[in-house]
């Protein structure tokens, strides 16, 4: 039971390969280190603007 | 509630992607324009892009008009030209209000040939000018003499040869055509070398029986085979065909037509008639000729993303890398990245119309405005760009993208319509 540690730190032990989802910079720093990153392309449902993710919802986007 | 209206619409653009998958695209003539294009008379003037007052206009459209008013003999010079449509001597209507395209400023006055289209799954036509070539031409606002003469040998000598040769052939199939110019490299907006060369060789047999005289057919071919953009208005007035059964489905949130004047880019939604919802045109970032650059650009214009609309041009950059390059896009595995952003913001694949690069994915088709809006981003166009002067020309080539503002006031309108808002 004793060598059971937090998942947590076990993904800390070895390399951590990263997955990055929204703003790219956090990607290329990491890549910058020599970090296995994979960049995601996302950005909130219409820029955010509540209004419009209101309509899109009623309209089943 | 809420599930009723999404599913009316995803069933209204499952209807709308049928009919553009149904289409069966034939260019069948070459006609004048004012004999085919029902109210296209006189000292009428038909142009690119959503509705535009003269003074609002940029000056290649300006340019453009100016020649095609004296081509008509609606004045004796350019001067005098430019007068009588500040004057308001001219009436100016969209092409897409006439069941017409063109590339660039898309002029289209009386006298002008043009190609026809014929859907023949749904019986209606669709008309676009004839490619000058490149260089200093009308459609990039040139007008001056060696234009005028180039037109007047169209609307003479190439038109009626080649519009008995299509006759005499029965017509040629379009969809088949673009299929294997994908595979050989076009995406039909900035590459059209592949399908010129198929329609050339298609129509090289009627072209030689309709024409005796040796050397004027030899003109005829060389006109065709020394231009690698002849097929981009066949491409464009198919796009038209292909669209305008899909206006007017209730229900359907599916983009019918993108256009660009010069000052305003324009889109009309399926499920809401025939309104334009405008937004100021973006410039496109691209690559200059020699001499130029992006100071001397026109912002965005032209009937041509009706390409774009139906699932080619930029939205097929994976089929076409050397356009990636061209365009100063990026290198061959960008061009498939172009391609399968566009994936998210349309409702199907085309089957028939497949990129070998993908796996032989279809090319995205059916561009949805809630898809548009909700990933926040818009279609991307593949453009020639031309100088912001009058009379000289194209300057480059690049891509644009479609502006948002026309996505997010369409998409008010619809949930208007949809009983939402």
């Amino acid at each position: 039971m004793e060598d059971r540690k937090d998942p947590i730190q076990n993904l800390l032990d070895g390399p951590v390969a990263v997955v990055n989802i929204g703003l790219a910079q956090f990607a290329r720093t990491l890549e910058g280190q020599g970090v296995d990153v994979v960049q995601v392309d996302w950005s909130p449902p219409a820029g955010g603007d509540k209004r419009l993710i209101d309509l899109l919802d009623r309209l089943g986007a | 509630m809420a599930g009723d209206v999404a599913a009316a619409v995803e069933a209204a653009n499952a209807r709308a992607v049928e009919r553009m998958l149904a289409a069966d695209p034939v260019l069948v003539d070459v006609a004048v324009a004012g004999d085919a294009i029902a109210g296209l008379g006189d000292r009428t003037i038909l142009h690119a892009g959503p509705p535009i007052e003269w003074s609002d206009m940029c000056g290649p459209l300006k340019g453009a008009i100016a020649g095609a008013t004296v081509l008509e003999g609606w004045a004796a010079d350019l001067d005098s030209a430019s007068e009588l449509a500040a004057a308001g001597g001219i009436a100016f209507h969209p092409n897409h209000h006439y069941d017409a395209v063109g590339p660039m400023t898309g002029i289209v006055t009386r006298s002008m040939p043009v190609m026809v289209v014929e859907n023949r799954a749904f019986g209606n036509r669709a008309y676009c000018t004839l490619n000058e070539g490149l260089g200093k031409v009308m459609r990039f606002g040139g007008n001056d003499a060696e234009v005028l003469a180039r037109l007047r040998w169209l609307a003479d000598t190439f038109g009626p040869a080649f519009g008995a040769a299509l006759r005499e052939a029965g017509g040629i199939p379009l969809k088949p055509m673009i299929a294997r110019g994908l595979s050989m490299g076009d995406e039909m907006h900035q590459r059209n070398v592949g399908c010129t060369g198929l329609l050339l060789r298609a129509i090289a047999p009627a072209l030689a029986r309709a024409v005796d005289d040796r050397r004027r057919l030899a003109g005829l071919f060389e006109f065709i085979g020394g231009n690698d953009q002849f097929f981009l208005n066949v491409a464009m007035a198919m796009g038209k065909a292909i669209m305008d059964p899909v206006r007017g489905i209730e229900g359907s949130s599916v983009v019918t037509a993108m256009s660009r004047n010069g000052t305003m880019f324009g889109i009309r939604v399926s499920g809401l008639g025939d309104r334009w919802f405008t937004a100021p045109v973006e410039m496109p970032r691209g690559l200059y000729f020699p001499g130029f650059s992006e100071e001397d650009a026109n912002p965005d214009i032209g009937d041509s993303t009706i390409v774009e609309t139906i699932g080619l041009g930029g939205f097929a950059m994976a089929a076409a890398p050397a356009v990636a390059g061209f365009v100063g896009a990026g290198t061959a595995a960008d061009a498939l990245d172009y391609t399968r952003a566009m994936e998210e913001v349309v409702v199907a694949r085309n089957p028939e119309w497949t990129v070998p690069a993908l796996d032989f994915a279809g090319v995205p088709t059916g561009i949805d405005i809630r898809k548009v809006v909700a990933g926040g981003r818009t279609p991307t166009i593949n453009t020639g760009i031309a100088h912001r002067e009058a009379g000289i020309g194209q300057v480059g080539a690049g891509v644009v993208r479609a502006p948002m503002a026309c996505f997010t006031s369409a998409l008010e309108a619809f949930a208007v319509e949809m009983g939402i808002a």
